[in-house]
C-alpha cells in the first residue's frame, strides 16, 4: 500500500509539473498580453486555453532536424539533459505534507545540485551545433551560471542557518510562526534574482538573446528537441517558484485552505511575477550581468551570510 | 534600482488599461475614406468606364501586379480590353492611384479580401469596376477631353472652344 502510495505520488508530480509546463506557455502569452495591452491567444478553445494543444500538435508533427555539421550523440542528448536534471529537482520539493517524493536530508543540496547540472544541456547544445552563434550563448550560459551560482547557493545558507537542516520540509515546518522571508528579505531577493539567472529567464536571457544570438544555444534545434528546452524552461520557472515558496514563503503552510492549495497559490503568483518581470525589464549586457553578479550580489550575500550566522549564535 | 522596481509597477498597471487589440471577424476597424485598401475602377456619372487604357498605371506600379491591354470602340472611345490585377502582389502603395490620369483606378477602405487559393486573388475587370464614381463624384473625363468620341465631336467638351477653321486664316 505504502508502495502504491509512493508511485502514485510519482507519476501525480510528473504529471501535474509537465502539464503546468505546458499550460504556462498560453498563461506567459496571455499574460504578457495583459500587460501590453493585447488579447494574447484567445481563438483555440475557451480563452484560448487549446492553443496549448494546438502547439504541441504542431511541435510533434514538425521535422526533426540534426543540423549535418552538428556534434550528433550531444546534440540529441543536450536537450534531454535540461528536463532530466529539473524533473530531478522536483523530487525533493515538498508540494504539502506527505506528497513529497523523496524527503532527503540534504533536498537543498540535491536541488543546488541538479541545477548546476542543467548548465551541461546548454553548454553542450551550444558546443555540439557547431556554429557561432550557439557556441556563443553556451559560452553566456556558462559564465553566467558560474557566478550565479555562487551566491545562489550561499544566499540560502541564512535560511538554513535558521531552520537548523537541508531538509526542505524542515525549513517548511521552522516557518510555522514566521514566514523566512522576514527574517531573510536580502536573501529571499539575492535568491530570486539568482533564480532567474538560472532559469535563463528575462531580463538574464543573455544565452538566449533573440535580438543579438538569434536563439543564442539552440538556434539550430527544432522540433520537439527545440520543444524540450523550452518544457525545461518552463519547468524551470515552476521550480524555482516551488523554491522560492518552500524556503521563503512557508511552503504548504497557510490557514483554512489544504496544503497543495496553498502551495500552487503561492507557486503561481510567482510564476506571474516571473513573466511580469519578461514583460517589463530590458536584457542588461552581459559585462552589466557579470560585474553584477561578482561585485554587488556576491559581496551582499556574503554580508547576509555573515550577520545572519552572527545573530543567530549571539542569541542561541 | 528605483527605476527598476517603478518599471515594474508601471506595466503592472497596464493589467487594468483598456486593450487597444480590435477583435477583427466579430469586430470592424474604422478606417478613414482615404485608407489605401482593395483596388476598385470607376465610373463616369453617366456609367462609363473612366479607364482610357494609358497603362500609367502598369507603368507606376513596383511590384508589376496591373496588367491590361488597350482597344476602342467604333467611335473612338479608348478602354481596357481586360484589366487584370494580381492581389497576391498588390502592396497597396497607391502609385496606381496617384498616376491615373482620369481618377479611373482607386484604393478604397477594405481589406477584408482572404482566400483560401491563390488564383482568387486574381481580380479581372468585372471583379474591379463598380458601378458608381467612388471619390471624385462629378468628374467626367470624357466630358472635359478635347478628344472626339462618338456623340460628341471636337469642341463640344466642356469649356472647349469651337476648332479653328484653318482655311478662314488664310490672309
Amino acid at each position: 500500500m505504502n508502495g502504491l502510495y509512493q508511485l502514485a505520488v510519482v507519476f501525480g508530480v510528473l504529471v501535474v509539473a509537465l502539464t503546468i509546463a505546458a499550460g504556462l506557455i498560453w498563461l506567459e502569452r496571455r499574460l504578457l498580453a495583459l500587460w501590453q495591452d493585447r488579447y494574447g491567444p484567445n481563438r483555440v478553445g475557451p480563452f484560448g486555453l487549446f492553443q496549448v494543444l494546438a502547439d504541441m500538435i504542431k511541435i510533434f508533427t514538425k521535422e526533426d532536424w540534426t543540423a549535418p555539421f552538428a556534434d550528433k550523440a550531444t546534440f540529441i542528448l543536450a536537450p534531454a539533459i535540461i528536463v532530466v536534471t529539473v524533473l530531478l529537482s522536483f523530487a525533493v520539493v515538498p508540494f504539502a505534507p506527505g506528497i513529497v517524493v523523496a524527503d532527503l536530508d540534504i533536498g537543498l543540496l540535491f536541488f543546488l545540485g541538479m541545477s548546476s547540472l542543467g548548465v551541461y544541456s546548454v553548454v553542450l547544445a551550444g558546443w555540439s551545433s557547431d556554429n557561432k552563434y550557439s557556441l556563443l550563448g553556451g559560452m553566456r550560459a556558462a559564465a553566467q551560471m558560474l557566478s550565479y551560482e555562487v551566491f545562489m547557493g550561499l544566499s540560502l545558507m541564512g535560511v538554513v542557518v535558521l531552520a537548523g537542516s537541508f531538509s526542505l520540509t524542515a525549513i517548511v515546518e521552522a516557518q510555522r510562526n514566521l514566514w523566512f522571508v522576514v527574517p531573510q528579505f536580502l536573501g529571499f531577493l539575492l535568491f530570486m534574482i539568482a533564480g532567474i539567472a538560472e532559469t535563463r529567464r528575462l531580463p538574464f536571457d543573455l544565452p538566449e538573446a533573440e535580438s543579438e544570438l538569434i536563439a543564442g544555444y539552440h538556434a539550430e534545434y527544432s522540433g520537439m528537441k527545440f520543444g524540450m528546452f523550452f518544457v525545461g524552461e518552463y519547468l524551470g520557472i515552476i521550480l524555482i517558484s516551488s523554491m522560492i515558496t518552500v524556503l521563503f514563503f512557508g511552503g504548504w503552510l497557510g490557514p483554512v485552505l489544504p496544503g497543495i492549495v496553498w502551495f500552487l497559490i503561492k507557486v503561481f503568483f510567482f510564476i506571474a511575477f516571473f513573466i511580469l518581470l519578461r514583460a517589463a525589464l530590458p536584457r542588461p549586457r552581459f559585462d552589466q550581468l557579470m560585474s553584477w553578479g561578482w561585485k554587488v550580489m556576491l559581496p551582499l550575500t556574503l554580508a547576509n551570510v555573515l550577520v545572519t550566522g552572527a545573530l543567530v549564535l549571539a542569541f542561541a | 534600482m528605483l527605476s527598476v522596481l517603478r518599471t515594474i509597477w508601471e506595466v503592472f498597471l497596464h493589467a487594468f488599461r483598456k486593450r487597444v487589440t480590435i477583435q477583427f471577424p466579430e469586430e470592424k476597424p474604422r478606417l478613414p475614406p482615404r485608407y489605401r485598401g482593395r483596388i476598385i475602377l470607376s465610373r463616369d456619372p453617366d456609367g462609363g468606364e473612366r479607364c482610357v487604357a494609358c497603362y500609367l498605371c502598369a507603368v507606376a506600379c513596383p511590384v508589376d501586379c496591373i496588367a491590361l491591354q488597350a482597344t476602342e470602340d467604333s467611335t473612338g472611345r479608348r478602354y481596357p480590353e481586360f484589366f487584370r490585377i494580381n492581389f497576391s502582389r498588390c502592396i497597396f502603395c497607391g502609385f496606381c492611384e496617384e498616376a491615373c490620369p482620369t481618377y479611373a483606378i482607386q484604393l478604397i477602405p477594405d481589406f477584408y479580401m482572404s482566400e483560401y487559393k491563390r488564383q482568387n486573388l486574381v481580380y479581372e475587370k468585372e471583379d474591379l469596376l463598380i458601378s458608381g464614381p467612388g471619390k471624385y463624384e462629378g468628374y467626367n473625363y470624357w466630358k472635359v477631353a478635347g478628344v472626339k468620341i462618338g456623340g460628341k465631336d471636337k469642341g463640344e467638351a466642356e469649356r472647349e472652344a469651337p476648332p479653328v477653321d484653318l482655311q478662314s486664316l488664310l490672309p
